[in-house]
C-alpha cells in the first residue's frame, strides 16, 4: 500500500503556512491557515478540502516539498469530497484505462513520451527531433495519470502508475523525453512523494530542447518577439524547471514579458474549475489572465501544455494574440513552419 | 410484363428505367434487417405529369408502385413487398424558395444535402431541420416518415414543419394540400382549413406520391455551439431534459448512452446544441444551461464536460457523420435502431431494456434519443449493430429490436417508421375505430390497392 | 488488399456520402451522375459485387458494365465516413481482377488489354508510331537528368501530341537536360492495374523497371498524372531485381514549378481568365493540388477563378479507367465531361487549365459537344506557360 511520504513535524513547525496564505482562491490569514491546515493533516472535515479549486500551486509555495496538495487530495478521497461531479470523474477514469492498445515508434533507449496527447505526433517533428523521430510511445498505457488529482483519485494513480513505469521500462527506455510536463511531474514529484522509483531517467523536454537548440545555434534566427507564457497546473510540481523557459528564449530572442499572472502569481487555464465550479470563476481567472497577456502587449501566447491549449487557444485568439506550443515556438526559430495551429471556426450551421 | 416495360420508357425514356437483375437486386434491399423484395422495374420519373401517367399505367395493369426517397429508414419501408415499380424520385430535383414567407417547394427528389447547401450559399440566414440520417435521404421521404433532425426539439416532428404538398393520387389525380389548393402561398398545409396532409404524412407512400412539399424555414444565426452534459443516473434524466427545456433556448438536446468507448461506460451524456448572432447571446444560452442544472452540478450528480475544439466540428456536423458510422462498429456494415417515440419520463425503463436486450442477444448497443417539441415526448433508440456477413448477428439484432419494439408500445410508446411486422403491432393495439378508419381511407384512396402494398395494411 | 476485398466488402453501409463533395452541394460521383440509378454509385457497386460474390445475382454484361463505369476517381475515399474508406478502390478493383481472372469482362476492357498486349498502347496504333510526335527531340542517354516519359495519350493522342510537344519544347527552353524513349517506350500501365488485368500490369511494370535501371534513370518527370501515379505507387513494389535501384517520379507541373521559381523559365502577360481542373491522379491520390495553381498564378494577367468543386472536391473528368478509350460514360448531357466543362464555362472562364492528357482530351471533346467552342478553351498548363514565354 503506497503511502504518502508527509511529514507534519515540517507542518508543526512552519510559521507562514504559505501553502494556503498564498492560495489565489481561498483567503486565509496566517492565523486561519494554521486552524485549517491543521484540520487537514487530521483528517478532520476543513473548508480547504471543499473549496481547493485543484490548481496545484500549493506544491509550489511550500517550501519544504511536504506536498500539501497531495495531502488535500487524499483527504478530499477520503472523505468522499468530489471536487469534480462524479459522473465527470467516472468518465475521465474510464477514458484513460489502460487496455492492452498502444503504439510505440522504433523504441531505443532514449524515447520521447506523447502521454496520452495526440497532439504531440504533430509537435514531434522536424529538426528539432530529428534523432529520435521514430522513437516514442503513446497510449494510455503510457499516462502518466495525475490527471487525477483534479478528481481527488489519488487511489487511480497509485493504482495505476507502478504498471505504467513498468510498461514504460518494458520497451528498454533508460532516458524519457516527457513531452507532457505533467509526466515530468509524476516521475520526479508525484512517484517519489509515494516511494515509488522510477527505473529510467525522466527528461523534461525544456532540457531535450534547449541541449538541441544549442546543437544547432547556427540556424537559429531570433525572433525578437514578446510573449507571455502560460504557466500550467503541473508546472507547479516542478518549479526547478522554469529556468529552461528563460535559457531557451534567451537562445532564440524572445521575451518573457513581466506580468501578472506568472512565475508563482500564475494562472491556470482554468478548465478544471470550470468542470468543478462552475463557469463563473472560471471565466473570471481566464478573464483576468487574458487581459494581463493584453496589457502586456504581447505577440504570442506560449503554451506548455496541449490540455491548457486546448482549453484557451480560441480565447486568446479572439484576444488577437497568437497561440503557440513552446515546440513550435522553437520550430520557428529555426526556420520551420508551426505545426499545432489553431482550430478552424467550429460555426457549422 | 414487357407492355409495362416499354410503356414505362414511353413515358420516362429508356434510360430511366431498368428491369435489369442489378437494379431489381439493389432496390428490391435496404441497409436495415428486413427481408429482400425485388420489383419488377425502377423507373426514375422527372416530372409530376410522368409520375401521374406511371400512377394509371399501373392502375391499368393493376401493378404495385412504390415510391422511394434514398431508402435510408433502415425498416423496409421502400422494399416492394409483392414486386411491382419502385418509383425512384431523385430526378425531382427542382427548389424553390419563398425567402419572406419563409418556406421552400421542393421536388420530391431533392436531398436534404441539395437543400442544405442550397441554402448555405443563397439564404444563408435561413434554415431547415436537417436529420442525422446521411444527407442523400430527401426532404419529402423524411417528412413523410414524420423524421426528427436539428430543429426537432423547437419545432416538433420535421412532418410538423411541412407548409404544403402536391400528391399524385393513387388513382392519378394531382392535388394540392394546404394553403397552396386556394393560394399561391405554401405558408400551411392545412390551417385554417381542414387539414388534409394528413392523409399523406405517415403513410409511406400508400395514400399517393408526393411530387413537391413546402417546407419551413427557420432563421439560421451566425453562430452555433455544443455543450455536453454528463450523469451518471439515469432516473435524473428526464427531469434534465424537462430544465433544459423549460429554457426555451435550446436548439437540440440529444441523449446518448454505450458500453464503448470506455469513456461511455456507465454514463449518459446529453449534447445540448444553442445558437446565436452574438457571443452576448450564446453566453446567455449557455448560462442559462449551467443555471437550470444547478442543483444536479451542486449535489455532483452532474455537470458539463469541456469539448475540445478540435472535437467540436464533429459534434456540430449537420448531419452527424458520427451516427452512420456506428454502422461499421462491428466491421459488419449495419446497424439497425427501433426508434419509438416515448414519453420521457419513461427514460430510464427504455435504457434498462436496451441494456437486458442487448445482454440477452450478445449485441453492441448504442442509444441515442432526441427530445421532440420542447419535452413533449422523444425518441429513444435502441441501436443494435450486426454483421452483414453473419446471418446469425442479423437474426439477433432482428429479434432484440422486435422485442424491443413491443417493450416500447408496453409502456406507452409508439414506434417510429415501423416495418410491416411493427406496423402490425400497432395496428392490433390501435382504437379499433380508428383502425377501420385508417381502412377506409386507404380503400377510398386506392381501391385497386397499388400503393406500396404491405404496409398500414389492417388485415 | 486487393486479395482482402471479399472478407471486407460487405461492410459498406450504402449511405451514400460516397456520392457528395465536402459541401453536399452536388453529386460528385462520375458513374452515379451519369446514369442515376443506385446500382451505379459506390454503394451499389459494393453490394453488387457482394452479391456476385455470394452468388446472389449471376454474372451479367451490366453487372460488369457497373463495375467497369468506375473511373476510380477517389472520391469515394475521400468522402466515405468509415474506417475503411481508404480501402474502397482497391476493392474494386480487386473485383475487376476477379473478373477479369474469369475472363468475364465487357467486351470494350477486353480490347483494351489486347490492345496495350499486342501493340504497347490501348489506342491500338503501330509501336513504330509512337515518337510520331517528338520531332526531333532527343533520346534519352545515361547520364540525362530526366527521362521524359510520355505516355500513351501523349504519343498517340492528337490532343496529347500538342501537349508532348509543349512540354518537350518548355523543357528544352528551359535547358532541363532530358531524354525521351521514342518507340521503345512501353505503356505505363495504370490503366490495366485499375481495370484489374495484374498479369499484364506486373509485365508491364517489371518490363519498364528493367528498362530504367539498363539506362541508368534517376529522375523520371512523367506528361500524365496517371504515369506519375503508377510509378510512384505500384512500381516499387516490382522485383527483388530493383530492389537496389531507385528513381524520383515527377509530374510535370512540378518540375514546371521549380524552373519558374528558379527563373530558368520567365514569363510574359498573358491576360486570360483561367479555371483550373484537378486531376484525380495528381489531386485525391497524391495531394498535389497546389504546385499548378502556383504555376498560372506566376503568369502576369492570368486570373485563376476556382470552380466550385476543386481541389479534393474535383470533379473527374470521365476519362479515368481507361474511359478515355472506352467511354463507358459517354452519351448525354450528364456525362462527366459535358458536366465538367458546363462547370468551367460558368465560371466566367476562357480558359480551361488541365494538367493530364486524359483530361484535355475528354474535355476537348465535350466542349464541342456543349456547343462551347467560341467560349471555352481547353490548354494544358505547359501549353499556357509556352504562350506566356518572355521573348528571348
Amino acid at each position: 500500500m503506497l503511502e504518502l511520504k508527509f511529514d507534519k513535524t515540517k507542518c508543526a513547525d512552519c510559521k507562514a503556512v504559505s501553502c494556503l496564505v498564498k492560495c489565489q482562491y481561498m483567503d486565509f490569514d496566517r492565523d486561519k491557515a494554521k486552524v485549517e491546515w491543521q484540520k487537514v493533516i487530521n483528517g478532520e472535515d476543513s473548508v480547504v478540502l471543499h473549496d481547493c479549486v485543484t490548481c496545484y500551486s500549493c506544491e509550489e509555495y511550500c517550501p519544504f516539498g511536504n506536498h500539501p496538495f497531495y495531502l488535500i487530495v487524499e483527504r478530499q478521497e477520503e472523505k468522499g469530497i468530489l471536487p469534480a461531479p462524479r459522473p465527470i470523474t467516472t468518465m475521465s477514469i474510464n477514458q484513460c484505462q489502460p487496455i492492452g492498445r498502444f503504439t510505440v515508434g522504433k523504441v531505443e533507449e532514449k524515447a520521447m513520451s506523447f502521454c496520452f496527447l495526440p497532439q504531440f505526433t504533430l509537435l514531434a517533428g522536424g529538426k528539432l527531433f530529428e534523432e529520435i523521430a521514430w522513437s516514442s510511445i503513446f497510449g494510455q498505457e503510457f499516462f502518466c495519470n495525475a490527471m487525477y488529482l483534479h478528481f481527488a483519485r489519488m487511489s487511480v494513480i497509485k493504482d495505476r502508475l507502478p504498471k505504467i513505469i513498468e510498461n514504460i521500462a518494458k520497451q528498454g527506455i533508460k532516458e524519457l523525453i516527457c513531452l507532457h510536463d505533467e509526466c515530468y511531474g509524476t516521475f520526479t514529484s508525484l512517484a517519489p512523494a509515494y516511494g515509488i522509483e522510477i527505473p529510467f531517467k525522466p527528461i523534461h523536454y525544456y532540457e531535450y530542447l534547449y541541449d538541441k537548440l544549442k546543437q544547432l545555434k547556427d540556424e537559429i534566427q531570433p525572433l525578437n518577439v514578446k510573449v507571455a507564457y502560460f504557466r500550467n497546473c503541473s508546472a507547479r510540481l516542478i518549479p526547478e524547471t522554469d529556468h529552461f523557459v528563460d535559457d531557451i528564449f534567451g537562445l532564440i530572442g524572445v521575451d518573457r514579458v513581466k506580468r501578472e499572472y506568472d512565475h508563482e502569481n500564475a494562472l491556470c487555464c482554468a478548465e478544471t474549475i470550470r468542470m468543478s465550479k462552475g463557469p463563473e470563476l472560471a471565466d473570471d481567472v481566464q478573464k483576468r489572465n487574458l487581459d494581463d497577456m493584453l496589457k502586456a502587449g504581447v505577440e504570442y501566447c506560449v503554451f506548455n501544455c496541449p490540455a491548457c491549449w486546448d482549453s484557451l487557444v480560441e480565447k486568446v485568439v479572439r484576444t488577437g494574440i497568437k497561440p503557440i506550443h513552446m515546440i513550435d515556438l522553437c520550430k520557428l526559430a529555426i526556420g520551420e513552419e508551426q505545426a499545432l495551429k489553431p482550430p478552424e471556426p467550429a460555426l457549422e450551421v | 410484363m414487357s407492355d409495362i416495360y416499354e410503356a414505362l420508357q414511353t413515358i420516362v425514356g429508356k434510360d430511366y428505367v431498368s428491369n435489369q437483375a442489378e437494379e431489381r437486386y439493389f432496390y428490391g434491399r435496404d441497409p436495415g434487417l428486413m427481408p429482400p423484395h425485388e420489383p419488377d422495374y425502377v423507373v426514375m420519373p422527372r416530372t409530376t405529369e410522368e409520375v401521374q401517367e406511371i400512377v394509371r399505367l399501373a392502375n391499368k395493369e393493376k401493378v404495385a408502385v412504390v415510391p422511394k426517397g434514398a431508402g435510408l429508414s433502415l425498416t423496409g419501408l421502400v422494399i416492394p413487398q409483392i414486386g411491382g415499380i419502385v418509383l425512384d424520385m431523385k430526378r425531382m430535383e427542382g427548389m424553390e424558395v419563398n425567402e419572406p414567407a419563409r418556406y421552400v417547394i421542393v421536388e420530391g427528389g431533392v436531398t436534404h444535402a441539395a437543400l442544405k447547401s442550397h441554402l448555405i450559399k443563397h439564404y444563408p440566414h435561413l434554415r431547415h431541420s436537417i436529420p442525422d440520417s446521411p444527407p442523400i435521404a430527401t426532404v419529402v421521404a423524411n417528412a413523410v416518415i414524420h423524421g426528427q433532425g436539428r430543429l426537432t426539439q423547437q419545432r416538433g416532428f420535421n412532418s410538423d414543419m411541412v407548409s404544403g404538398l402536391e400528391v399524385v393520387l393513387p388513382t392519378g389525380e394531382v392535388c394540392r394540400i394546404g394553403s397552396c389548393a386556394v393560394s399561391s402561398y405554401w405558408f400551411s398545409k392545412g390551417p385554417p382549413m381542414p387539414d388534409l396532409s394528413g392523409l399523406f404524412l405517415g403513410w409511406f407512400g400508400t395514400t399517393g406520391v408526393i411530387t413537391r412539399l413546402g417546407m419551413k424555414l427557420y432563421p439560421c444565426k451566425k453562430m452555433r455551439d455544443v455543450m455536453t452534459y454528463i450523469t451518471d443516473r439515469v432516473e435524473l434524466v428526464p427531469d434534465i431534459i424537462r430544465k433544459l427545456a423549460h429554457t426555451e433556448m435550446m436548439e437540440d438536446i440529444v441523449v446518448s448512452c454505450a458500453p464503448l468507448p470506455l469513456r461511455f461506460k456507465g454514463v449518459f451524456s446529453m449534447l445540448v446544441y444553442i445558437t446565436g448572432d452574438t457571443d452576448e447571446e450564446l453566453e446567455f444560452k449557455r448560462k442559462m444551461a449551467w443555471d437550470t442544472l444547478r442543483e444536479y452540478f451542486d449535489s455532483r450528480d452532474g455537470g458539463f464536460m469541456s469539448v475540445s475544439p478540435y472535437m467540436k466540428p464533429a459534434l456540430l456536423a449537420m448531419p452527424s457523420k458520427d451516427t452512420t458510422r456506428f454502422a461499421d462498429v462491428s466491421k459488419g456494415g449495419g446497424f439497425e435502431y427501433s426508434g419509438p417515440i416515448a414519453p420521457i419520463e419513461k427514460y430510464p425503463q427504455y435504457v434498462k431494456k436496451l441494456e437486458e436486450l442487448a445482454l440477452k442477444y450478445n449485441l453492441f448497443y448504442s442509444s441515442a434519443g432526441r427530445v421532440i417539441d420542447g419535452g413533449h415526448s422523444m425518441m429513444f433508440s435502441f441501436s443494435y449493430t450486426f454483421n452483414r456477413a453473419d446471418p446469425d448477428t442479423m437474426n439477433r439484432a432482428k429479434t432484440a429490436l422486435d422485442e424491443a419494439a413491443e417493450f416500447a408500445l408496453d409502456e406507452g410508446g409508439v414506434i417510429w417508421k415501423p416495418n410491416i411486422n411493427e406496423q402490425r403491432m400497432v395496428m392490433e393495439r390501435m382504437d379499433p375505430n380508428t383502425l377501420k378508419l385508417l381502412g377506409k381511407i386507404k380503400q377510398l384512396l386506392d381501391p385497386n390497392g397499388i400503393m406500396n402494398p404491405g404496409n398500414w395494411e389492417a388485415k | 488488399m486487393i486479395q482482402d476485398y471479399a472478407s471486407q466488402i460487405h461492410r459498406c453501409f450504402r449511405c451514400g456520402y460516397c456520392k457528395f463533395p465536402t459541401d453536399y452541394s452536388s453529386i460528385n460521383c462520375p458513374s452515379y451522375r451519369r446514369f442515376r440509378f443506385e446500382s451505379y454509385s459506390t454503394g451499389g457497386r459494393l453490394w453488387l459485387t457482394y452479391a456476385w460474390l455470394k452468388n446472389e445475382i449471376e454474372w451479367s454484361e451490366h453487372l460488369a458494365n457497373i463495375l467497369y463505369a468506375c473511373t476510380t476517381c477517389k472520391n469515394c475515399v475521400e468522402q466515405c465516413p468509415m474506417k475503411f474508406s481508404t480501402d474502397i478502390v482497391d476493392w474494386i478493383v480487386g473485383a475487376r481482377s476477379d473478373m477479369v481472372e474469369k475472363g468475364r469482362i465487357p467486351p470494350q476492357v477486353a480490347r483494351f488489354f489486347e490492345a496495350v498486349h499486342g501493340y504497347g498502347n490501348p489506342l491500338k496504333l503501330l509501336r513504330s508510331d509512337r515518337a510520331a510526335w517528338a520531332d526531333g527531340t532527343k533520346k534519352y542517354e545515361p547520364g540525362d537528368e530526366y527521362l521524359f516519359y510520355v505516355g500513351c495519350l501523349g504519343s498517340y493522342d492528337e490532343n496529347g501530341q500538342r501537349m508532348a510537344k509543349s512540354l518537350a519544347d518548355l523543357l528544352s527552353a528551359a535547358g532541363v537536360s532530358f531524354g525521351i524513349l521514342g518507340n521503345e517506350e512501353e505503356c505505363c500501365g495504370n490503366e490495366v492495374y485499375m481495370l484489374g488485368e495484374m498479369g499484364l500490369f506486373q509485365t508491364l511494370a517489371e518490363k519498364n523497371n528493367q528498362q530504367f535501371k539498363d539506362l541508368s534513370v534517376r529522375n523520371i518527370v512523367t506528361l500524365s498524372p496517371h504515369a506519375y501515379n503508377t510509378m510512384k505507387t505500384n512500381y516499387p513494389q516490382f522485383g527483388a531485381d530493383f530492389a537496389d535501384y531507385h528513381y524520383t517520379v515527377y509530374h510535370y507541373t512540378q518540375l514546371l514549378y521549380g524552373l519558374i521559381k528558379e527563373n530558368k523559365i520567365r514569363l510574359a502577360n498573358n491576360k486570360a481568365k483561367v479555371t483550373y481542373q484537378d486531376p484525380c491522379f495528381l489531386g485525391r491520390y497524391n495531394q498535389i493540388y497546389d504546385e499548378p495553381r502556383q504555376i498560372l498564378q506566376s503568369i502576369p494577367g492570368i486570373e485563376l477563378i476556382e470552380m466550385e468543386r476543386n481541389r479534393e472536391d474535383s470533379f473527374c473528368c470521365g476519362g479515368g479507367s481507361g474511359n478515355f478509350i472506352m467511354d463507358l460514360l459517354a452519351g448525354g448531357k450528364d456525362s462527366p465531361s459535358r458536366v465538367r466543362v458546363r462547370e468551367a464555362h460558368d465560371t466566367g472562364a476562357e480558359v480551361l487549365a488541365v494538367a493530364c492528357p486524359s483530361c484535355l482530351t475528354m474535355f476537348t471533346d465535350a466542349i464541342k459537344a456543349e456547343d462551347l467552342d467560341d467560349k471555352l478553351v481547353v490548354k494544358d498548363i505547359s501549353q499556357i506557360v509556352n504562350e506566356s514565354l518572355a521573348s528571348k
